[in-house]
């Protein structure tokens, strides 16, 4: 057979054909974990929003690239009424739905999506609310919508009004968060008559950067970029979600060139991707903090100084390079240093045990022994808790304090530690959800998060502190809330809640050849503005 | 024969219905809750709790749960995943032929190099090739299956570059599923190269998932030989002038097979815990690691259901072996 018989150039044919996307750039991201669902509404997880709001979809508003600040997206401006109560989004014209083999979108994003992204989360009785079996929507409700949004409006087709039932300043940030991305209306009704629901869930049209093409379970997901994306058009002409979740085999994908990106390394593969010539890293303080907590309620934690001295106690340095390799700084505010309010001129309780050890004995504590609880989990905000435990044990022990380190299954964990009257200090952590400083010191400081269901596990309620959070909720002055902040970091800090342990590093290893990679301080993994070079 | 598989189809049903009950309990006894760990650090407040418990039904006294949930089976529904919200029969259809195809030529692999590495190191006792074979055996039953993994995914696709790293196929592929089967699928979609890459995709997690039952059918061919070797039929045999090659490969190996044949049937429970495991280094998407991830985030209606339809496949297919050795051993047949 002469190697140009017509089946041959069949075949070749074929092959090219079958190759064809090689030639189209396709990016390949070795993700951490599969998504849960395609809905962002239902989902809490970072791997399902990066799946789901970040590729497939926008938001009203949106964070600005690398910064938490927030900028117009599918509302290209807002007005806010005096009293703070009413939120008027006029909405981007001319904005396309993706479509796929079994919906074409006949009209341009409305306000009908706006309202139905919304409604359908917000009451129980939306033909939409329980479109799928036993599905809840966890954050509109731990966000507090809910009780926050009074009615939404449709002034005209491109007009929305969202009244509020009190001011609230991180109204915006919350609105740029992925559970409130705007879904189709025309498509949740096509679905409807076609008798398949579900999916919404299982094949997600949106207005974002990439349209959703395939998901194999637990394998791949491919995205094909959005041609007519309103915004700046993606560079790339397939997404492909390279499901890896062991942290080394992810480096090996990349290091084999399976892939061009990968989220979470671990910590001891850092410096053999540095040395690595084909790869790059870069790295961001992350919008995160580690703690300890004490029991503010309890003697001897319910003494200020006591508090104070066991921070003091603490050889924090020497935990950074333990705990996190090195790839963290210590914590001396509740809240990260890129985060706007952040107070720099607060100064953190200086390393000193023997001073330490005289302000336990003023405030008359003698043979103390407690429990320091170590988290059973990793998290960014704290790699390793039983190691960092086992540190604070040694340091207090030099003090003359003795500890017990106990540990609880993950979920027993959450619960146990927002028991009343809980014994001795919690090792845990937080990642900002929206760049908010209220989403840090709200959630885990106030009087209100120290009821039950609360994450307020110092049980600490400071009315000043707690006074100074509402009043900055309440303005939107962006000055006078940051002024706000940084006064109550300072009563932070003077009653010591907390030991704020670190902040970690979040590091993005990837192949050299990318470019345009913007790191998001908020942990998303989002691929809009990436490209490949030669 | 057809009374001997229905009385044996008879004993499957008390063994499910307790398996049911095992499952059920087994991950309600594990602390944390599902409800827990979906509000994580945040926290969720005893209001909010209490109407997400209703909404699932667990707010209801467990035997009344487990009730409905075995008047829910019996109507063939499996439930919902708590955590994607997808029907659990749905998600495991999606995902169970790729641990059979990764378990089948595992198993197949296993059979077909232990079997021949027993006889041969049965015949040379004591020989190098006993020595070492044997020695490697005992190795390949101690080896940690995670190490080994990730070793071999260094080696082979790391520095040498042999191998890919994980998945089932290259991404350049793209055909939607028909069986499910990587190998099928991958010709049948007429693409070039689709099959090699599929083929390539298997080599390290096959070997990692085969290296126990490989270990150990080669071991129990091993004695079992050795102990049908003294035999009197094989004297017999031997005395009456056969050759060698029909000795050993019609009346020793035939007799010899039958514990063998139990064992690799009971490897297919070992490989069903191998593929937890191998599945999560190779990311490879079977029931392994979905199994793994529902305990883990306590996802009953998985963990309950997906216990259950892996249990009676095992079942089924030691029902298989118990059959097979029908055709191997006549004396069975007729019992």
């Amino acid at each position: 057979m002469s190697i140009f018989s017509p089946r041959m150039l069949a075949a070749s044919a074929l092959a090219v054909m079958a190759a064809a996307p090689l030639h189209a750039k396709t990016f390949v991201y070795c993700s951490e974990g599969s998504p849960e669902g395609f809905d962002p509404a239902p989902y809490t997880a970072g791997t399902t929003f990066d799946a789901s709001g970040h590729a497939v979809y926008n938001r009203l508003v949106q964070f600005k690239p690398g910064t938490t600040e927030i900028e117009p997206a599918l509302a290209e401006s807002w007005e806010v009424s005096e009293d703070g109560l009413e939120y008027t989004f006029k909405l981007r014209q001319g904005v396309k739905f993706h479509a796929n083999d079994k919906f074409t979108p006949s009209r341009d994003f409305n306000a009908d999506d706006v309202i139905f992204t919304f409604e359908r989360q917000a009451n129980a009785d939306h033909p939409w609310n329980q479109y799928l079996a036993g599905i809840t929507y966890e954050y509109y409700s731990s966000m507090e919508m809910d009780k926050l949004i009074k009615s939404i409006e449709k002034i005209d087709d491109n007009t929305v009004k969202f009244t509020l039932n009190q001011p609230e300043a991180p109204f915006l940030a919350n609105v740029a968060m992925p559970f409130v991305s705007i879904l189709s209306k025309e498509y949740a009704d096509t679905l409807e008559a076609a008798g398949t629901r579900e999916d919404l869930n299982n094949a997600p049209i949106g207005t974002g950067p990439f349209r959703f093409v395939a998901y194999q379970k637990d394998a791949v997901i491919r995205y094909q970029k959005n041609a007519d994306y309103w915004g700046e058009a993606p560079k790339i002409d397939d997404l492909v979600f390279a499901i890896t979740p062991d942290a080394s085999v992810r480096l090996q994908k990349l290091k084999a060139g399976e892939c061009h990106l990968m989220p979470y390394p671990a910590p001891a593969d850092l410096d053999d991707i540095r040395a690595d010539p084909n790869l790059k890293l870069d790295e961001q303080p992350g919008l995160n903090v580690g703690y300890l907590a004490y029991n503010t309620t309890v003697a001897p934690f319910d003494n200020p100084q006591v508090r104070k001295a066991l921070n003091m106690a603490m050889d924090k340095q020497a935990m950074i390079e333990a705990v996190y390799q090195g790839s963290a700084e210590v914590a001396k505010n509740p809240i990260p240093p890129t985060m706007w309010s952040y107070n720099d001129a607060v100064e953190d309780d200086a390393y000193d045990p023997e001073a330490a050890k005289k302000m336990l004995e003023d405030a008359g504590v003698t043979d103390l022994s407690m429990e320091v609880w170590a988290m059973p989990v990793q998290r960014p905000y704290m790699p390793n808790a039983r190691r960092a435990a086992e540190m604070i044990q040694a340091d207090f022990d030099k003090v003359g304090v003795k500890v017990k380190i106990v540990s609880y299954e993950w979920g027993e964990y959450l619960k146990k530690s927002m028991e009343e009257g809980r014994e001795g200090a919690v090792i845990l952590g937080w990642t900002g959800d929206n760049g908010d400083p209220d989403n840090f010191l709200s959630v885990l400081l106030s009087c209100a998060s120290a009821a039950p269901g609360g994450a307020n596990r110092a049980f600490w309620c400071n009315e000043e502190f707690s006074d100074l959070l509402a009043r900055a909720k309440a303005t939107s002055d962006p000055a006078e809330r940051t002024s706000l902040y940084e006064q109550a970091q300072v009563i932070f800090k003077d009653q010591a809640p907390w030991a704020t342990l670190a902040h970690s590093t979040q590091y993005v290893p990837m192949a050299r050849n990318v470019t345009g990679f913007v790191q998001s301080p908020l942990g998303d993994y989002t691929f809009e503005s990436v490209d490949l070079t030669e | 024969m057809i009374r001997f598989i229905l009385s044996k189809l008879l004993y499957l049903v008390p063994t499910l219905l307790g398996i049911t009950l095992v499952a059920f309990g087994f991950i309600r006894l594990l602390p944390g809750d599902p409800v827990l760990l979906m509000a994580g650090e945040r926290g969720v407040s005893p209001e909010r709790y209490a109407q997400i418990a209703a909404q699932l039904g667990y707010d209801k006294p467990v035997w009344q749960q487990y009730l409905g949930y075995l008047g829910d089976l019996l109507q063939g529904d499996l439930g919902n995943s708590l955590v994607t919200k997808r029907p659990v029969l749905d998600e495991f259809l999606a995902l169970f032929p790729a641990t059979v195809e990764l378990g089948l030529v595992a198993i197949l692999i296993a059979a077909f190099v232990g079997v021949p590495v027993g006889v041969i190191a049965a015949i040379k006792r004591g020989s190098w090739f006993d020595q070492i074979s044997m020695t490697g055996a005992l190795i390949g039953f101690s080896m940690p299956i995670f190490w080994w993994g990730l070793l071999l995914i260094i080696l082979f696709s790391g520095i040498l570059g042999w191998t890919p790293v994980s998945g089932r196929i290259s991404l350049m592929y793209y055909f939607p599923p028909v069986t499910g089967f990587m190998l099928i699928d991958s010709l049948l979609s007429g693409q070039d190269g689709a099959f090699a890459s599929a083929v390539s995709h298997l080599i390290l997690p096959s070997i990692v998932l085969d290296t126990i039952p490989l270990a150990v059918i080669a071991r129990q061919t091993r004695s079992a030989m050795l102990e049908v070797m003294g035999e009197d039929y094989v004297r017999t045999a031997r005395a009456k002038g056969l050759p060698p090659a029909r000795v050993i490969g019609v009346h020793a190996l035939r007799n010899a097979m039958i514990p063998v044949i139990t064992t690799i049937g009971l490897q297919i429970g070992v490989l069903m815990a191998g593929a937890i495991l191998t599945e999560t280094i190779f990311s490879w998407p079977g029931i392994g690691k979905w199994m793994i991830d529902s305990i883990s985030r306590r996802d009953y209606p998985v963990v309950q259901s997906g216990l259950l339809l892996i249990a009676g496949i095992v079942m089924i297919v030691n029902l298989i072996v118990d059959l097979t050795y029908g055709l191997i051993n006549p004396r069975i047949r007729h019992q």
